[in-house]
């Protein structure tokens, strides 16, 4: 009746134990919270089921702060374990086989909850302001991507307290990936909380695709798009062209999992090689899926803090579009080591270098963006000189591995590790603080406070030099990645603990954060903030903070690039009139919510084997979209009247 | 639309009356806010001072390394052979081309941020300047330039350390046949009918043909002193062609997750004098440890830290029924044709 599920499949091991109860607690503890305040209703009605694009954002950097936590918790265990026990008999609290779940789960959530989860954020609540829009193209498509990828986490942190992980990496090679080798649960549930996260993200990027094509304000050509929504072109076509790769390669090795087929296994005509060809398909666009979105944050914050306009617009627009296409044409320097000839090899490696000319110029731009302006040191800005800092010595690295020959030497070793953890922490990670630190007042109408984010900031920095430079010479040591033990012998292990004193300084930077957050709630009143208070360039700024439902009142024509820079300064700049019309917006509706709930319960089905149960919620599943689709009343229109006294009320004007 | 055509005109009217608003309010803040500018302090940080910590921080950073590495083997900075010394200087030739591009941005970033800062109303401004097409040419040009240079080198340098290609000397090569298991490496060599485990002996100076595969998930084969680490795949043989320069003992690893083990499987290669590499050859080939089939699959069940093993050949076609046990007919017929199409090519 329960397949694969029994007692037994309840963890034994005091850590894990102790992370269940933890997240356990943590849990009731907000339910009881929630019930005892009576919220129930005011967060089914204002938050759970609504379609507005900037609630959904706030949910998704919700779920991306928790799982920053998780993701950082496995970081910390990772440099403890190898700064203190791994050099011992192995008999320290993290056993081999908890040590590679620890590192598959780091990964997984870092990149699918963890950054995808900021960028959807991010674009939920900045890309349709940005666009002049009032809503995303599909609000509740938008809302069923979002439940997919709280489904798709859910499963992930039930596999803690229900199985086990999978301990294949987080990338899960076959033949390890396959039944031979795997046989538990552990990567039936990584398949299955990225499968449905995945198809989360697809119809996401569909969706903001479809936003910046058809939803732009009257006016705004592409080439007068901030170039935000241009990298956001870029990563969106990205998604809508690399995560169907995903979807397909995680369906195949799932049917050799559970049906028993062959195309990845070693034996009987499998191909591994394919996968691996097919996974890295996928996951190198997806680096520049979440990094390209960062360099339009930090496209919009130079000019804003240097007060000037952005150098280069243009050759922006085509670095972006040209590393877009470029990032498709690279996969294969994630194995140079596989054994294709030399022609396919040296042909690869150079297209991976030619990235780095385009990706080169965007940082040129921001450097003459800064040139002859009026730079002003706040948060935002110091993320961006990390970033400058921190990512071009990935960058560097990265050319360095870009050479099949000198990659022979270092891949798959601390050095490749601290690479990429170079370009993700200090482009992405960084573009996001500064993004965070950027838009924060225009959402709540107050500062965060500016010490503790600049003590967040340096602590974040230094942590991230300290934890990670010490990896590149572990690699040319010979130290290879994953490692839950090595011989004391080797000499390893200070450099290890260097590491480990990195990551604590980084846990700092993020409490000093999390200090931050909280401590500027409760003086919001003292950093209370206009609605424009960097005196910003882009339409979000135009609006009134808070922002209303339908975030514009009127649909003026836009004019120039930097359209409410424009209004602002430039003496001769005749507004535009715009009319005001009743409005439609999206009703709220629980489907989103029901289509996350049954997919969870169909991926749990699937991982234990629980066929009746998994076809229950797949017959509830079609049951729930064509009742979807019988829905007339969708739409609520707001009147005249109420958008003017709306506005009144916003704006603070008689 | 449900608009009457009655309410029209009033909302024409406070349409005005409402974007006219904002953009007063927003003149407004502006205002607001060059007033508050006139009253900003000077920078804590003075140029001198950020120079001077980062200085320190520098000379601490290299002083604590240097005592954490002091006496350490660096392997990739520490080639005993002729494939790791050739990637090395790749390395550093390539760092040094970086550096072109790395080091005037650094420079431009902090003078930049330093001359341009908030404070600083003697700096020129050009809140209007956004393009200069001679410089945007320049930096599509200068990382043009430098990557068409990185490309030659990249090309030439991919042919020449193809881990296919067989290294060339006066000395007869030797060939060795590696096996990846859960979780240590088998190590068969053809020629003198003896096989090892998780220790790979040959003598220096000569060129060492490594046919490597697995019986176990992927897995990887580095020995970091001596260069280029290569895939183990079940049913397939990767090839690597190292030498070693000097006699001496170095460690490898697996580079590639293989299962709960895979952190403790290390190898020893340890390169001797041929009179001592014979010598060797000879006592294993008179021990009395068999390996065929029955104990191959007795010594491929997954264990961990599985001690040296010296071995008598007995089973010829060990590595090649290995092999097989992955394959069917037709898979083996493309594998052969493959690695002929491939040998070709080189």
């Amino acid at each position: 009746m329960w397949g694969r599920l029994s007692l037994d499949a309840l963890p034994h091991d005091m850590i894990t134990i102790g992370g269940v109860v933890g997240g356990g607690l943590a849990l009731l503890a907000g339910i009881a919270a929630i019930t005892y305040f009576k919220k129930w209703r005011w967060l089914w009605t204002n938050w759970l089921t609504s379609l507005d694009p900037k609630k959904i954002g706030v949910m998704y950097l919700v779920v991306a702060t928790a799982m920053l936590l998780r993701g950082l918790a496995d970081a910390a265990m990772m440099r403890a374990q190898q700064a203190v026990f791994a050099t011992g008999d192995g008999s320290g609290p993290i056993s081999a086989d908890m040590f590679q779940q620890v590192f598959s789960a780091h990964g997984t959530i870092m990149i699918f909850f963890v950054a995808m989860g900021a960028i959807f954020g991010i674009l939920n609540l900045i890309l349709p302001l940005q666009l002049g829009a009032r809503d995303v193209a599909f609000p509740l498509l938008n809302s069923i991507s979002f439940w997919l990828l709280v489904a798709g986490m859910v499963l992930m942190n039930v596999s803690l307290a229900v199985g086990e992980f999978s301990t294949a990496g987080w990338l899960a090679y076959p033949p390890l990936s396959e039944l031979q080798y795997s046989p538990g649960t552990g990567v039936d549930y990584w398949i299955w909380s990225l499968q449905i996260a995945g198809i989360g993200s697809l119809l996401s990027g569909i969706n903001f695709l479809a936003t910046i094509f058809t939803m732009r304000r009257a006016g705004m050509t592409l080439m007068k798009m901030p170039v935000f929504a241009w990298s956001v072109v870029g990563s969106m076509l990205l998604v809508a062209f690399a995560f169907p790769i995903l979807t397909a390669t995680l369906s195949m090795l799932s049917l050799d999992r559970t049906i028993g087929t062959h195309f990845f296994t070693s034996d009987m005509g499998g191909n591994p090689m394919m996968y691996v060809n097919l996974i890295w398909a996928w996951g190198h666009p997806e680096v520049y899926i979440l990094v390209l979105p960062a360099f339009g944050i930090f496209s919009e914050i130079v000019p804003v803090f240097s007060k000037k306009r952005l150098f280069g617009y243009t050759s922006m627009v085509w670095a972006l579009m040209a590393i877009t296409v470029l990032s498709f044409t690279v996969w294969l320097h994630h194995f140079f080591t596989m054994g294709s000839g030399a022609n396919v090899n040296a042909f690869f490696g150079i297209m991976t270098m030619v990235i780095a000319i385009p990706t080169g110029v965007k940082i040129f731009n921001w450097l003459f963006t800064m040139y002859r302006g009026r730079v002003k040191l706040a948060t935002p800005m110091l993320w961006f000189m990390g970033f400058v800092v921190t990512f071009t010595i990935g960058g560097l690295t990265g050319v360095l591995m870009a050479v099949p020959g000198i990659d022979y030497q270092v891949h798959n070793s601390l050095f490749l590790v601290a690479h990429f953890h170079n370009v993700i922490i200090g482009g992405v990670v960084f573009g996001f603080f500064a993004g965070l630190a950027y838009w924060w007042p225009k959402f709540t109408g107050f500062y965060l406070h500016e010490g503790l984010g600049k003590a967040a900031f340096w602590c974040w920095l230094i942590g991230f030099l300290v934890a990670f430079l010490p990896l590149y010479v572990l690699g040319f040591m010979g130290a290879v990645r994953r490692l839950d033990s090595y011989d004391a012998s080797l000499g390893w292990q200070g450099l290890f603990i260097v590491a480990a004193v990195g990551m604590m300084i980084i846990l700092l930077g993020v409490l000093f954060q999390i200090t931050q957050v909280g401590y500027s709630i409760w003086k919001r009143k003292e950093l209370r903030a206009s609605s424009d208070p960097w005196d910003g360039r882009t339409f979000e700024w135009s609006t009134s903070t808070p922002i209303a439902e339908y975030n514009f009142a009127s649909l003026a024509p836009v004019m120039y690039r930097d359209d409410f820079w424009e209004q602002k300064h430039r003496s001769r700049y005749t507004k535009p009139v715009g009319l005001i019309e009743p409005i439609r917006v999206p009703k709220n509706t629980g489907i989103g919510v029901g289509i996350g709930l049954i997919s969870a319960v169909v991926g749990f089905a699937i991982i234990w084997h629980i066929w009746w149960l998994a076809l229950a919620a797949v017959i509830g599943g079609i049951v729930l979209v064509i009742t979807a689709t019988l829905r007339e009343d969708t739409e609520r229109i707001i009147g005249v009247d109420e958008i003017v006294a709306t506005e009144k009320r916003l704006r603070g004007t008689k | 639309m449900l608009i009457q055509p009655s309410v029209k005109s009033q909302v024409l009217y406070s349409t005005f009356a409402v974007t006219s608003d904002i953009v007063d309010l927003q003149r407004d803040l502006y205002d607001k806010r060059k007033g508050n500018m006139k009253k900003s302090v000077k920078p804590f940080f003075s140029p001198w001072r950020i120079i001077f910590l980062v200085v320190s921080i520098i000379v601490i950073a290299c002083l604590g390394t240097f005592l954490l590495l002091d006496g350490k083997n660096i392997a990739v900075l520490n080639p005993q052979g002729i494939i790791a010394s050739k990637e090395k200087d790749l390395m550093i030739f390539t760092l040094m081309l970086g550096m072109i591009v790395i080091i005037p941005v650094f420079i431009m970033l902090f003078a930049f941020a330093w001359k341009y800062r908030e404070g600083n109303t003697k700096a020129k401004y050009t809140p209007e300047a956004d393009g200069n097409r001679l410089i945007e040419i320049t930096w599509w040009a200068i990382p043009l330039i430098i990557i068409g240079i990185l490309s030659v080198v990249t090309w030439v340098s991919t042919h020449d350390l193809d881990p296919y290609k067989k290294l060339t000397s006066d000395t007869k090569a030797l060939t060795i046949r590696v096996v990846a298991l859960q979780w240590k490496w088998l190590f068969i060599y053809p020629d003198q009918g003896i096989a090892t485990v998780n220790e790979v002996r040959f003598p220096e100076d000569t060129p060492v043909n490594f046919e490597i595969t697995a019986d176990a998930p992927m897995s990887a084969f580095w020995i970091p002193n001596l260069g280029t680490q290569t895939y183990a795949m079940n049913g397939m043989t990767s090839k690597l062609s190292l030498e070693a320069d000097n006699v001496g003992e170095y460690r490898g690893s697996n580079t590639n997750i293989s299962g709960e083990g895979y952190a403790e499987m290390d190898l020893k290669a340890i390169a001797t004098t041929r009179h001592d590499f014979d010598l060797w050859v000879k006592n294993i080939a008179g021990s009395s440890s068999h390996l065929d089939w029955a104990a191959y699959e007795e010594l491929a069940q997954p264990n961990k830290k599985q001690p040296v093993v010296y071995y008598m050949l007995h089973e010829p076609d060990l590595y090649a029924m290995i092999q097989h046990k992955y394959m069917d007919d037709q898979t083996m017929n493309t594998q052969n044709s493959d690695t002929m199409n491939h040998e070709g090519m080189n």
